[in-house]
């Protein structure tokens, strides 16, 4: 028996839980249709996970069907999408053996087991979305390559963990700090793929809302979404979670790495919105939400029965608060205010409804506008840039009652 | 345009492997979680250069990521192509560029 094989048993024996979470079982031929070219994808269920689309098996990247958000507004970790970079996932993790790192410029350079931050640190909660950057980029026009996520590339879930804060508070920030980097598990297939990085400024990645969660809804993650650790950023784009978070380094400079000075960039222009053949602007690294709302129990191209309907749906933004969502039956001439639901805290889904009587029978173009509280709103103009970033424009749906 | 997934008959029994994890996974919090993912089922279909594409692309990424692209221009693959190159890493052969444009041209193009 090797050493790790006996160590990996004795830990195993010790705790009295060993998950062998399994198999993938990729489902009969079953797939969906998203309303794109080439939009076709498979259904299939992979480890930890219900039957999602599948955006590429290799790295996993798998989508969420929209109808799991007219349920709660905390998507279940099972239906939770999944995003990876990086074809080298780890299959395994053993909490006997993984460590979280904190380190670079710090007084004291510091690991840590996850008991040890379950326990040694004060726990705390936030609900936030984590929206994928290039979330509904399949609905660009003109089409931009990538991942060609229809919306689903999106959840909402109550994250537990700690204060990034205050392991930084422990480890002791260095004077010259700039910024914090952060580096997970992941890898290329090829050792000259540059890993999988992403980096915050200093003053920002101290702000309490910031954690390293283990729990999500209740639970550890799945393990891909990122067990054993991951980086929580509530309100900003999900290529700053960083799934499976092994290593927090202070660095005395802007992070020059891939991942931020080249990937994950927008245009620096306003609206952050380009033509496709403007070149030569200004780009920033992508950063907070931008407002969106969606109606979650019809689609596009529903018919829908006479009488009273119920329109719901969700809200959410970069963590001002949803103010109010408005429904139009018209395209957008007129609009109605809809009742908001339960308040989960800033960077949550924010459930809405409302109760609609068509006036006749014939076709109704529905559109929902979300706006927050510090008034920044929904336009029907798409957001354009070559990387199909940020799209939050007003959605519409094409109903025949 | 792509290959279907259907026909998988260890479907049921993973499926069963998959509950029993369920399970255990909420009994508690797990000290070693390890998954086994699914093997891609979407190949590059023949074209011009298949082998070529097969061994450099395969590498790093599934052929699925290919055909979920809407049709790009030759200018639009041979920038995707240079990326793979030139960002990460890939050990493409300068005479092998053309190459694999010309089967992702046949495969998922736009002229």
């Amino acid at each position: 028996m090797t050493q790790s094989r006996r160590r990996f048993l004795a830990s195993a024996a010790a705790t009295g839980t060993l998950v062998a979470s399994g198999s993938a079982a990729i489902a009969a031929g079953g797939f969906v249709d998203l309303p794109m070219t080439n939009g076709r994808r498979p259904l299939a269920k992979f480890p930890q996970k219900r039957e999602l689309i599948v955006q590429s098996t290799r790295p996993p990247i798998l989508e969420t069907p929209f109808n799991v958000f007219d349920g709660s507004e905390l998507t279940p970790n099972d239906a939770f999408y999944v995003r990876w970079h990086l074809a080298g996932v780890p299959d395994t993790v053993d909490l006997g053996t993984f460590r979280l790192n904190v380190g670079g410029l710090v007084a004291m350079p510091l690991t840590f087991t996850v008991d040890q931050l379950r326990r040694d640190f004060p726990a705390t909660e936030v609900v936030a979305v984590n929206q994928c950057s290039g979330n509904s980029r399949g609905f660009f026009a003109p089409r931009v390559a990538g991942g060609e996520w229809a919306n689903g590339g999106m959840g909402n879930a109550r994250w537990r963990g700690v204060r990034l804060k205050d392991l930084l508070t422990k480890a002791g920030v260095g004077a010259s700090a700039k910024q914090v980097r952060f580096t997970g598990l992941d890898h290329g297939v090829l050792p000259a793929t540059p890993q999988f990085m992403k980096a915050l400024d200093i003053n920002f990645a101290t702000n309490p809302d910031i954690i390293v969660a283990y729990d999500m809804n209740g639970a550890p993650l799945p393990l891909l979404n990122g067990f054993p650790v991951r980086l929580i950023v509530p309100g900003w784009f999900a290529t700053y979670w960083v799934k499976m978070l092994a290593n927090i380094e202070v660095i005395d400079h802007v992070d020059d790495n891939f991942w931020m000075k080249t990937a994950y960039r927008i245009p620096d222009t306003p609206g952050n919105t380009v033509t496709p053949d403007q070149t030569g602007y200004p780009t920033i690294p992508i950063n907070t939400l931008r407002v969106r709302s969606f109606v979650t129990n019809f689609a596009d191209g529903d018919k829908l029965p006479a009488g009273v309907q119920t329109v719901r749906g969700i809200a959410f933004d970069s963590g001002r608060g949803i103010k109010t969502v408005e429904l139009s039956s018209d395209g957008g001439a007129t609009w109605m205010p809809a009742i908001l639901g339960r308040d989960l805290g800033p960077y949550s889904f924010r459930k809405w409804q409302i109760a609609w009587t068509p006036p006749g029978a014939g076709p109704y173009t529905l559109a929902c506008r979300a706006t927050t509280n510090s008034g920044e709103t929904q336009t029907n103009v798409p957001v354009w840039n070559p990387s199909g970033y940020l799209r939050s424009n007003i959605e519409t749906y094409k109903v025949t009652v | 345009m792509r290959a279907p997934i259907a026909g998988i008959a260890l479907a049921v029994g993973l499926a069963a492997a998959g509950l029993l994890s369920l399970r255990a996974h909420a009994a508690s919090n797990p000290q070693v979680v390890t998954i086994k993912l699914p093997a891609t089922t979407v190949d590059f279909k023949p074209g011009p250069n298949v082998a070529t594409a097969q061994t450099n692309c395969l590498i790093c990424h599934g052929a699925d990521y290919v055909y979920n692209q809407p049709a790009l221009s030759r200018t639009q693959w041979t920038a995707e192509v240079n990326k793979m190159r030139n960002a990460y890493k890939a050990t493409i052969a300068d005479g092998d560029v053309d190459k694999i444009v010309d089967y992702l041209m046949s495969a998922n193009g736009k002229t």
